[in-house]
């Protein structure tokens, strides 16, 4: 690892200043990410301003039928939260499918949507739930937050405070891990509620997590398993690497479907 | 160079290091404490596994300034007066280990979901709960004997003592 200089933030607007002390600077949550990245010398940050400990980015509240997560909240605590169980078990069932338990001790909601990995878990569950990023400056729908590979909306020091939504009357999630890494290789989150059905698909989009249109259609009359037979997914969209073909993900997006479907 | 300071199994210690300094080469290097191991370089295997308040943690993939502050705990906090751990014990007793190496991380991890779950400790349950804990001599299965027979002595233990 390349030398860097750690500081702890103690409020969100300390982080900012923290980060605009210096150019190359960076965030840290979890470090889950990070540091290994760190480690292979792939990133290389002059600075770490740690969020970890920033009271304002901590906890789950649920009032007036909407749900908040502070993005300083670990894996595990969202997969163990009983409000979060109550509110929208598939979610904490996502969280505790993420890594392993010493991963999740650390990593955080907010590290990870702002990191938007294409195979992490989150991203689906945000574009299906119709979420909102809360950031230091602005709320922005999951919709228009995830634009590519690790690409966000994000400008360069803002931070993810929080994320908010309502529950779904009914959700379900389905991942089909990556035998030796844990992420998805193939992963939906699928949601009916007030705003209808949405369908988000992490681990195999060649752009990263995407809403499957055709899906959503399909499930919107009649929602359950037997609608999504016959509904396809266009291969030359989504990533073909060691892991498996862009053909074999495309089956995979109709088997997790099927099954999330079936579980909410 | 920061100046950390931390509890770690129950006695404060603090010294000057490099930001980047790892939390497993503080623990090894700088407290002596060889017992936790650095058997990866991708955060995968779990040998590095120690506890950071109360919960466990990959020392590998933390830095040491991230843990200043906080209580760690490492397998040479686990014995108590010359006693082995119950989970130590248990290894001992079902031939949880072969060389030896993944050992510590294991016991770690054995220990923290023995705190979650207590004596609801299923097989399927356990196996779940060693994803990120790699073992190249056991094939796991004394593993999961050990882990689960600790689990039922200390939730008898506990039992015993209300
Ligand atoms: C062995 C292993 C297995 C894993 N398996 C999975 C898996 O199955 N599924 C999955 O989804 N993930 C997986 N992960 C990744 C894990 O979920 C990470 O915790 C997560 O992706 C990043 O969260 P973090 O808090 O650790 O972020 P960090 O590593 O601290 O940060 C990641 C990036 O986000 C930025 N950042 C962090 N917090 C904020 C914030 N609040 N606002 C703005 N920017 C921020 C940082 O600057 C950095 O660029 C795995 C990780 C490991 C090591
Ligand atoms: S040394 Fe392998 S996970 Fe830490
Ligand atoms: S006993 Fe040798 S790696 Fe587990």
């Amino acid at each position: 690892m390349y030398e860097t200089n750690y500081h702890r933030a103690s409020s969100v607007a300390d982080a900012v200043r923290l980060k605009g002390a210096s150019e190359e600077s960076k965030y840290v949550s979890g470090g889950m990410t990070l540091i290994p990245t760190m480690k292979q010398r792939l990133a290389a940050p002059t600075d770490l301003v740690d969020l970890r400990h920033v009271a304002e980015m901590k906890g789950i509240t649920v009032s007036g039928g909407s749900v908040r997560i502070g993005a300083a909240t670990t894996h595990a605590e969202v997969a163990q939260s009983s409000d979060i169980k109550a509110a929208c078990p598939a979610l904490a069932h996502l969280a505790s499918l993420i890594g392993d338990p010493h991963v999740r001790h650390m990593g955080t909601i907010g590290g990870s949507i702002a990191n938007n990995d294409p195979a992490a878990d989150y991203p689906s569950a945000m574009l299906a739930l119709g979420a909102t990023i809360v950031t230091d400056r602005r709320e922005i729908a999951a919709d228009d937050f995830f634009t590519g590979l690790f690409e966000t909306a994000l400008a360069d020091d803002e931070i993810v405070v929080a994320v908010t939504f309502r529950p779904p009357e009914r959700a379900g999630y389905c991942k089909f891990p990556n035998p030796a890494s844990r992420y998805a290789m193939t992963g939906v989150f699928v949601t009916r509620g007030a705003d209808g059905v949405r369908v988000g698909v992490t681990g195999a989009g060649a752009d990263g997590v995407f809403r499957h249109a055709a899906m959503e259609a399909a499930l919107a009359g009649n929602f359950s398993p037997q609608a999504l037979a016959g509904v396809t997914t266009d291969p030359s969209d989504l990533l073909s690497d060691i892991h498996g073909s862009a053909e074999y993900r495309a089956n995979l997006v109709a088997v997790m479907a099927r099954r999330a479907v079936a579980a909410a | 160079m920061t100046k950390v300071t931390m509890t770690v199994n129950g006695r404060q210690v603090s010294g000057d290091v490099e930001d980047r300094t790892l939390l497993v080469h503080f623990i090894r290097d700088r407290l002596g404490l060889t017992g936790t191991h650095v058997g990866c370089d991708t955060s995968q295997c779990g040998a590095c596994v120690v506890h950071m308040d109360g919960k466990s943690i990959k020392s590998c993939s933390t830095l040491a300034v991230q843990a200043a502050g906080s209580s760690v705990t490492t397998i040479e906090g686990l014995a108590q007066g010359g006693e082995l751990h119950p989970v130590q014990a248990a290894f001992k007793a079902n031939h949880g280990l072969q060389c030896g190496f993944c050992t510590p991380g294991m016991v770690m991890a054995a220990v923290d979901m023995i705190n979650r779950y207590g004596g609801t400790l299923d097989e399927k349950t356990v196996r779940e709960n060693l994803e990120g804990n790699i073992c190249r001599c056991t094939g796991y299965h004394n593993i999961v004997k050990a882990i689960l027979a600790a689990a039922s002595d200390m939730s008898a233990g506990r039992q015993a003592a209300e």
